[in-house]
């Protein structure tokens, strides 16, 4: 280890964690319960809670005493499992047990959120799917912690368009189950298309069928480092701003790496991926929207704006692809509105719209996150929301994801409050004429081509 | 085992005895030590060798802190692997 001392480096990494929110957004343990399928709903859910208990035991302690050795903040520390609808499906009926098992577990090791109650029904459904799909509403609404996905769709097998007009009515029943804290069932649901295995974020993080019996999946973070170090490059032609992108998020990762690398180790389990996303918070100064505005657009949302985060969001993945032995998960810039300051200003201003949005997930990661919609949308309007973006999804080979809020009573104009990082949202408008006809028809839209791509 | 320790301060009078008295009250080693002027505070960086400290790490960083706090100071001590992971490829 080298004696050199250099004052800047080390002024430098401690002013990103004081000044510019840099940080280690998430340390997620993904374990497999694939073990845990008892064929009985109390056996499952008992076993579920003991094996989550028994292996995830240790993973907040050694996280917070990383913390505080590399004076770098983790701020969350999560789990992720086997979609349930694997393990549990053959139970059959109500799924909502093992949803408490995973939530009693969760508060037991004391990690803030716990990822899995999902499905993959890309192109069709078990009857384990239909159970746990159904349950869904009732299991977010009773407990605390527990996050679900759905995946929809993907590039290899199409949209499965019976599932996404039954997700337009399962986002609704969420929101009246939660109607007293403005639908916040919704925020802990995702609905995909080509969802990732390894993606250690919430809500939509789970263990997937190809992964190990455990991995440690690091998310990094940093939009207020970005910030910052686009400051210094006003006026600069776009070649400086990618470059210094890219050398940012290379610094990012690295810590995110050393992180990932010190929890596998103390923890005896193997080092999965680190995911580069750049995750915004509700805090100011660790806002994306704010780094694109200050490469100079006026307000987030106008025009120039999809170029902008085209440019960000690969500079970012070829910055940190160098920096980690293995990178995966969703890696890219994230949009959520209600947690980005920046965008819920702009959103509120009128400048950033839901079509706008829209656009900019076609060159992002990951989708129209944290949407509050008015609560009078029909199911069938928020389900073609969910078509379009799957169809974003499946053409152009990425993940894309959808959490939309229909706050029940809240109207354009309105604020939802969430809460916590997932802050607060402007109720956003949708068009009024009707996608009814479009969704009745259920169906599977078919898998796109792979050449002739234009 | 080798850490970083960093002391921002407004006013320089004294800050470099009293930090140093302190680190060698644990038994720890000054390696490298560099202080200097930024943005009107004084910045002092000093790499140190924990090998013969007994404290824990984590008392450690909190007794420093107190330490710095009575006299008005922000010190902070980080293992050394993470400016090196940042900064060196």
């Amino acid at each position: 280890m080298s004696y050199f001392l250099n004052t800047d480096e080390i002024v430098q990494t401690i002013r990103m964690i004081e000044q510019e929110h840099l940080d280690v957004r998430t340390i997620t343990l993904g374990l497999s319960l694939l073990d845990c399928a008892a064929g009985d709903i109390r056996k499952t859910a008992g076993k579920v809670y003991e094996k989550i208990c028994r292996e995830a035991h240790d993973l907040v302690p050694v996280g917070e005493a990383i913390e505080r050795e590399f004076g770098i903040p983790i701020v969350n520390k999560r789990v992720s499992v086997t979609p349930v609808a694997l393990i549990a499906g053959g139970c059959g009926g109500d799924l909502v047990p093992i949803a408490e098992a995973m939530d009693r577990a969760a508060r037991e090791v004391g990690v803030n959120f716990i990822g899995g109650f999902s499905a993959l029904v890309q192109k069709g459904f078990t009857s384990g799917d239909r159970s746990l799909i159904a349950s869904i509403p009732e299991a977010l609404a009773r407990t605390e912690r527990v996050c679900a996905s759905v995946n929809v769709g993907s590039t290899r097998a199409g949209i499965n368009m019976d599932a996404v007009a039954e997700m337009g009515r399962i986002i609704k029943k969420c929101a009246a189950l939660t109607a007293d804290t403005d639908g916040l069932a919704c925020s802990k649901l995702v609905v995909f298309c080509n969802a990732v295995e390894d993606n250690p974020f919430m809500a939509g993080a789970f263990h997937g069928a190809g992964e190990a019996e455990s991995a440690v999946n690091v998310g990094v973070s940093g939009p207020g480092v970005v910030y910052q170090a686009l400051q210094e490059c006003k006026g600069e032609s776009f070649d400086v701003v990618a470059e210094t992108i890219k050398r940012t998020a290379f610094k990012v990762t690295r810590m995110g790496q050393l992180v990932a690398r010190e929890t596998s180790r103390r923890l005896g389990v193997p080092f999965g991926i680190v995911d580069l996303s750049l995750a915004p918070t509700p805090a100011v100064g660790d806002s994306v929207a704010r780094i694109l505005e200050t490469m100079g657009l006026e307000v987030c949302g106008t025009h120039g704006t999809t170029a902008a985060l085209a440019l960000l969001n690969d500079a970012v993945k070829k910055g940190g692809v160098m920096a980690s032995g293995h990178v995966g998960g969703l890696s890219g810039a994230f949009i959520p509105v209600s947690e980005d300051e920046g965008m819920i200003a702009a959103a509120r201003e009128g400048t950033l719209t839901l079509d706008k949005l829209e656009a900019m997930t076609c060159v992002c990661s990951v989708g129209l996150d944290m949407i509050a919609v008015p609560g009078d949308t029909s199911a069938e309007t928020l389900s073609a929301i969910l078509a379009d973006e799957a169809a974003i999804g499946m053409i152009n080979n990425k993940t894309t994801a959808v959490r939309l809020i229909p706050a029940p009573g809240k109207t354009v104009g309105d604020t939802v409050e969430i809460g916590g990082l997932f802050g607060e949202a402007p109720v956003m408008p949708v068009h009024a004429a009707s996608s009814a006809e479009f969704i009745a028809r259920g169906g599977r839209i078919p898998a796109p081509l792979h050449s002739l791509r234009n | 085992m080798k850490a970083i320790v960093s002391v921002f301060a407004r006013d320089a009078k004294g800050i470099t005895a009293y930090i140093t008295a302190a680190l060698a009250e644990q038994n720890i080693n000054i390696l490298d030590i560099s202080q200097t002027l930024m943005q009107g505070y004084f910045t002092m960086i000093m790499l140190v060798d924990l090998a013969e400290c007994e404290m824990p790490f984590d008392r450690l960083s909190q007794h420093l802190r107190s330490v710095g706090e009575a006299r008005g100071l922000a010190v902070h001590v980080q293992r050394q692997d993470i400016f090196d992971a940042m900064h060196r490829i």
